[in-house]
């Protein structure tokens, strides 16, 4: 297997994360979400990575990759059901992901993008304020 | 009772793990994932433990486009844990101290390989030639922090 | 050693006992509101015969035989017991030395003779003696160390409580010194709790802890860290003027870190994250 599947939910794409990512599956996922982000117009990402006991310096950086170029194509992307033990580890290894808005579960982070979005179609300058 | 000196240290298995493509990484990480779970490690410690050793053979094959890896279980004073050594025939490193520093990289990488490995295991060593290659080892205790 | 002389250890053993027991009475060593005299009685009995069937065997130069190990293990338990009861490292030690006392006068007076005979035999038990001394020191640390441990990790954790304090919030007053061992266990209990609850607020009420230097700041900063990364936020209440002021001599940058100096003004300030309003009911 070398794709993890994206799938759409309403405005939403949502992507679980179940099996131990490598290199290429990772860089796929990367390219593939980019994609589909910009083919069907979607506003916000959740990736759930409830189901992975390991993110190393190299995943890290492509979830910090996927919320780069999301942004840029303006759409939000959030991380979602982070392990505590995968958590502390890369703390420990010195990678904050700070540029990635994260949230408990997938309905929490459901709840997050439609906050985030609500209120960019206020129109306020707010939007990428969460980086801390 | 006898000889038990803080360099006390026996080996109760051994293993070798050939690195030369991108898959064995998956490979090398449920080996130590299963030694870890072997010793009784707690799931924050497995979990540091297999992050070191991916971030350790990642630059292995970044930089050497390969190695070995042994992996062995090990018996210090009263603790056991899992010891890891790293060793490759690449180009090895000029200066050791540079590239344990957090953010150094000669790759694309961000450059917490070496030195995040460092903050995840309870011992680390390294030692490099210019030409020869590299050989990282690393321990981590049952019970370590 | 001599036949002559094992022979007659041997046959004396009794009194050998009770010459060591009063020995130790005299030192006031017995200690009786640690150790009951029977089971001192029978521990020195015990050890007695093992340090006998060593001086007895063939193997008595070879200190990996099973007699040495037997004398060996026994001092272990010894002295480890005698850690663990309290008693001081200078009684543990002279309770091993005393026995050699013991031995050399019995061996004084029987062969006063025979000067060769007697230097040969005092030199061989001292070289035991010497070498169960060690072990006691050895084992009577360890003996100490465990029972450190065993408190450690006691303190360790009593001293993590979280507590869920509303619907979503849930708070960790830490109270002592926060060294990386405690960081550890306050991160992970912390990061459980807010799994277990779901909650999307933590405070950290750092009230009960003594100093802020640079380390407990950066324990501090990765506990938050870790905390945004499950998906949750992190308020750290209980800040002291005096601790304010080191941090900021220090150098140290808390200006991403949500800080309240109370744990009512952080709850209040968690209400206001999760659009909750806190009013005073109207009396019935």
């Amino acid at each position: 297997m070398d794709r993890i599947p994206i799938l759409k939910m309403g405005s939403f794409l949502l992507v679980t994360i179940q099996v131990d990512l490598y290199d290429r599956l990772a860089l796929n996922l990367e390219t593939d979400l980019i994609r589909m982000v910009s083919e069907t117009n979607t506003r916000g990402v959740l990736i759930d990575i409830s189901a992975v006991g390991l993110v190393d310096s190299f995943m890290g950086r492509i979830l910090n990759n996927i919320a780069t170029i999301s942004r840029i194509v303006d759409a939000q992307t959030v991380v979602v059901g982070m392990q505590p033990a995968v958590a502390i580890t890369l703390v420990e290894l010195g990678l904050t992901l700070a540029g990635v808005h994260t949230a408990l579960n997938v309905e929490k982070g459901m709840e997050l993008l439609h906050k985030r979005l609500g209120s960019d179609a206020g129109g306020g300058g707010q939007l990428y304020d969460n980086s801390e | 009772m006898q000889g038990e000196g803080g360099s006390f240290m026996i080996t109760l298995s051994k293993d070798l793990i050939q690195i030369t493509r991108e898959q064995d990484v998956v490979t090398l990480r449920n080996r130590v994932k299963e030694l870890a779970v072997k010793i009784g490690m707690s799931l924050l410690g497995q979990t540091k433990l297999i992050t070191a050793a991916s971030e350790l053979v990642r630059n292995m094959l970044r930089y050497a486009g390969g190695g070995t890896v042994t992996l062995e279980v090990v018996l210090g004073d009263k603790v056991t844990g899992v010891r890891l050594t790293f060793a490759d025939e690449g180009p090895g490193i000029a200066d050791i101290g540079l590239a344990m520093q957090d953010g150094y990289t000669t790759g694309k990488s961000l450059g917490l390989g070496l030195p995040g490995a460092k903050r995840l295991v309870n011992e680390f060593s390294i030692t490099s030639e210019v030409g020869k290659g590299t050989t990282v080892t690393v321990i981590r205790w049952k019970n370590g922090l | 050693m001599q036949s002559e002389v094992t022979k007659f250890l041997e046959k004396n053993k009794q009194s050998i006992l009770t010459q060591w027991m009063t020995n130790l009475a005299e030192d006031h060593i017995l200690r009786e509101e640690l150790m009951s005299n029977e089971k001192s009685r029978q521990q020195s009995e015990e050890l007695l015969l093992a340090v006998l069937k060593v001086i007895a065997s063939d193997n008595f130069k070879n200190t990996e035989s099973q007699e040495h190990e037997s004398v060996s293990d026994i001092i272990s338990e010894v002295s480890i017991y005698r850690a663990r009861q309290g008693f001081t490292p200078r009684e543990t030690a002279t309770y091993v030395l005393s026995l050699k006392q013991t031995l050399a006068e019995v061996l004084d007076k029987k062969f006063a003779g025979d000067a060769r005979l007697l230097y040969e035999s005092a030199r061989e038990l001292n070289q035991l003696l010497d070498s169960l001394s060690i072990t006691t020191f050895e084992t009577f640390i360890k003996g100490r160390e465990e029972v450190i441990m065993r408190q450690t990790d006691e303190i360790s954790e009593i001293s993590t409580p979280v507590i869920q304090v509303w619907e979503g919030v849930v708070a960790l007053p830490i109270i002592g010194t926060l060294d990386s061992m405690r960081t550890q266990t306050v991160m992970e209990s912390l990061l459980q709790e807010i799994v277990a609850t779901g909650s999307s607020i933590a405070i950290l009420d750092i009230s009960g802890v003594p100093a802020v230097d640079s380390l407990v700041a950066q324990h501090l900063i990765k506990t938050v860290s870790a905390t945004r990364l499950m998906g949750a936020e992190c308020i750290i209440s209980g800040i002291r003027p005096e601790i304010a002021q080191t941090i900021v001599h220090l150098g140290i940058d808390l200006s991403n870190i949500k800080t309240k100096t109370t744990l009512a003004s952080a709850l209040k300030l968690a209400f206001q994250m999760l659009n909750l309003e806190v009013r005073k009911g109207e009396r019935k």
